[in-house]
């Protein structure tokens, strides 16, 4: 499947995990997409970390404001309705529980998860920026990513090898292959996109999936 | 007594050594003028507090640029490649921290505050050589507070008694570094008579404030 295709399809299945009126917090990249496809009749309040609520869509070209960006540093707008505050504030919504669901990206997520998402030691240190506040703090964890590596190696897997983000936290795993739901006895195989076959989730997932047969929907 | 002085007055007093707070993230609602000024100081050996080392010749990038940071306390280096390198090869020393601590350490510095207890970075590399305490059956790690010698700050308006108010995203740690420094320089793009700013409307009280900038207009249209 195309990158772009999947990436759209991540996007799609994530936005129908999300309510009307929730606050969420949308990660850098991929997760930003999900909210082209809310599900009609679906309002949700976009937080921004760098301290606002009330993302708009992104400006037309020649009306960017220097300062409304949004927490990849890409100009936004925000709605009617938003807000701004200092960066305080801003984790107090995150850490407090004010945020009912995050979506990030991640490096690899395990079948307790953990995630890992801010560092390759020796490779790319980038820092965790907002990501573990965000973690920890937020009421429904999502990771939307795709299932493999470049390499085909799997980015779900039994034990993270990589620096922790947050111990214990992922709730829900969307991939363009699966949408898998972490409990405390492991990772349950919830939903296979249309056409891919179970085999090939179990042959592309690092960690055990508990499944039953037949009753595994489809998105 | 808030004064009104040039960029280059401001921070003629930095000096090698010197703990800074910088205000903004990924460039937004940071000091251009004040970061440029300090820039053609040239002082080296700086410690900076940061929310991140924004990117090559942008914001506090430009510090890193020249190479005139020796510690580095911030959340997010990867917008500049030069951070991670110095990092690796030992030449900067960078304490990643995550933002909504760092955000609670400079706001516990400027409040008289002994620290924090937060459950973020429990269980990571963030907990090491830090004290953990149990309140309620639930983990905390203590965070302590964090304070300058100096902060360079950026408003969108003054009033003449230092009074601040702040635009969109632009406003981050700059409110939090105002109470943390014993210096604050505020570069604002336009400075207003006194009781122009409705009391109601003063995100920072004019107390925190040493010294006004008048710096240049940095949003839509310019």
């Amino acid at each position: 499947m195309p990158e772009i295709d999947k990436r759209a399809l991540i996007a799609r299945r994530v936005a129908k995990e999300l309510h009307d009126g929730d606050v969420v917090n949308l990660g850098i990249g991929l997760p930003t997409l999900v909210a082209n496809y809310l599900t009609s009749g679906v309002s949700i309040v976009l937080h921004s970390e760098n301290g606002f609520l009330g993302i708009g869509p992104e400006p037309q070209q020649g009306f960017e404001d220097k300062d409304l960006v949004n927490a990849g540093g890409k100009p936004v707008t925000i709605q009617e309705s938003g807000c701004c505050f200092d960066s305080a504030m801003s984790f107090a919504i995150i850490r407090g529980g004010h945020v009912d669901t995050t979506v990030l990206g991640a490096l690899e997520v395990d079948e307790q998860g953990n995630l890992a998402n801010w560092m390759v030691p020796g490779k790319r240190i980038s820092g965790m920026g907002g990501a573990m506040d965000l973690v920890v703090g937020a009421k429904k964890i999502i990771i939307a990513m795709e299932h493999s590596n470049k390499d085909g190696s799997p980015k779900i897997v039994k034990k993270c090898s990589l620096p922790l983000t947050a111990q214990a936290e992922v709730d829900l795993i969307i991939t363009e292959m699966a949408v898998i739901a972490v409990r405390q006895d492991g990772l349950h195989l919830m939903e296979i996109a249309e056409g891919i076959l179970l085999e090939e989730v179990i042959a592309a997932t690092g960690a055990p999936l508990l499944h039953s047969n037949g009753i595994i929907g489809t998105f | 007594m808030v004064k009104l002085c040039t960029a280059e007055e401001a921070v003629k007093d930095i000096s090698e050594g010197m703990c800074i707070m910088v205000g903004g993230f990924l460039g937004v609602g940071t000091p251009d003028n004040l970061v440029q000024a300090l820039v053609n100081q040239g002082t080296k050996n700086l410690t900076i507090i940061t929310n991140d080392s924004a990117f090559p010749g942008i914001g506090v990038g430009k510090l890193q640029d020249g190479k005139q940071i020796c510690k580095l306390y911030t959340s997010y280096i990867g917008g500049h490649p030069d951070s991670g390198k110095c990092m690796e090869n030992g030449e900067l020393n960078i304490i990643l921290t995550p933002q909504g601590t760092l955000a609670e350490q400079i706001r516990a510095g400027g409040s008289g505050l002994g620290g924090v207890l937060t459950p973020t970075g429990i269980g990571t590399v963030v907990e090491k050589g830090k004290q953990k305490v149990v309140v309620a059956e639930k983990t905390y790690l203590l965070e302590e507070p964090l304070k300058a010698d100096i902060a360079l700050l950026k408003a969108y308006k003054a009033d003449t008694s230092g009074n601040l108010i702040y635009r969109f995203s632009a406003r981050n740690f700059n409110p939090l570094m105002a109470m943390a420094a014993k210096t604050v320089i505020v570069e604002v793009e336009e400075i207003v008579s006194a009781g122009a700013i409705e009391p109601d409307n003063v995100a920072t009280p004019g107390i925190f404030v040493d010294f006004l900038v008048k710096g240049g207009k940095v949003y839509a249209g310019n």
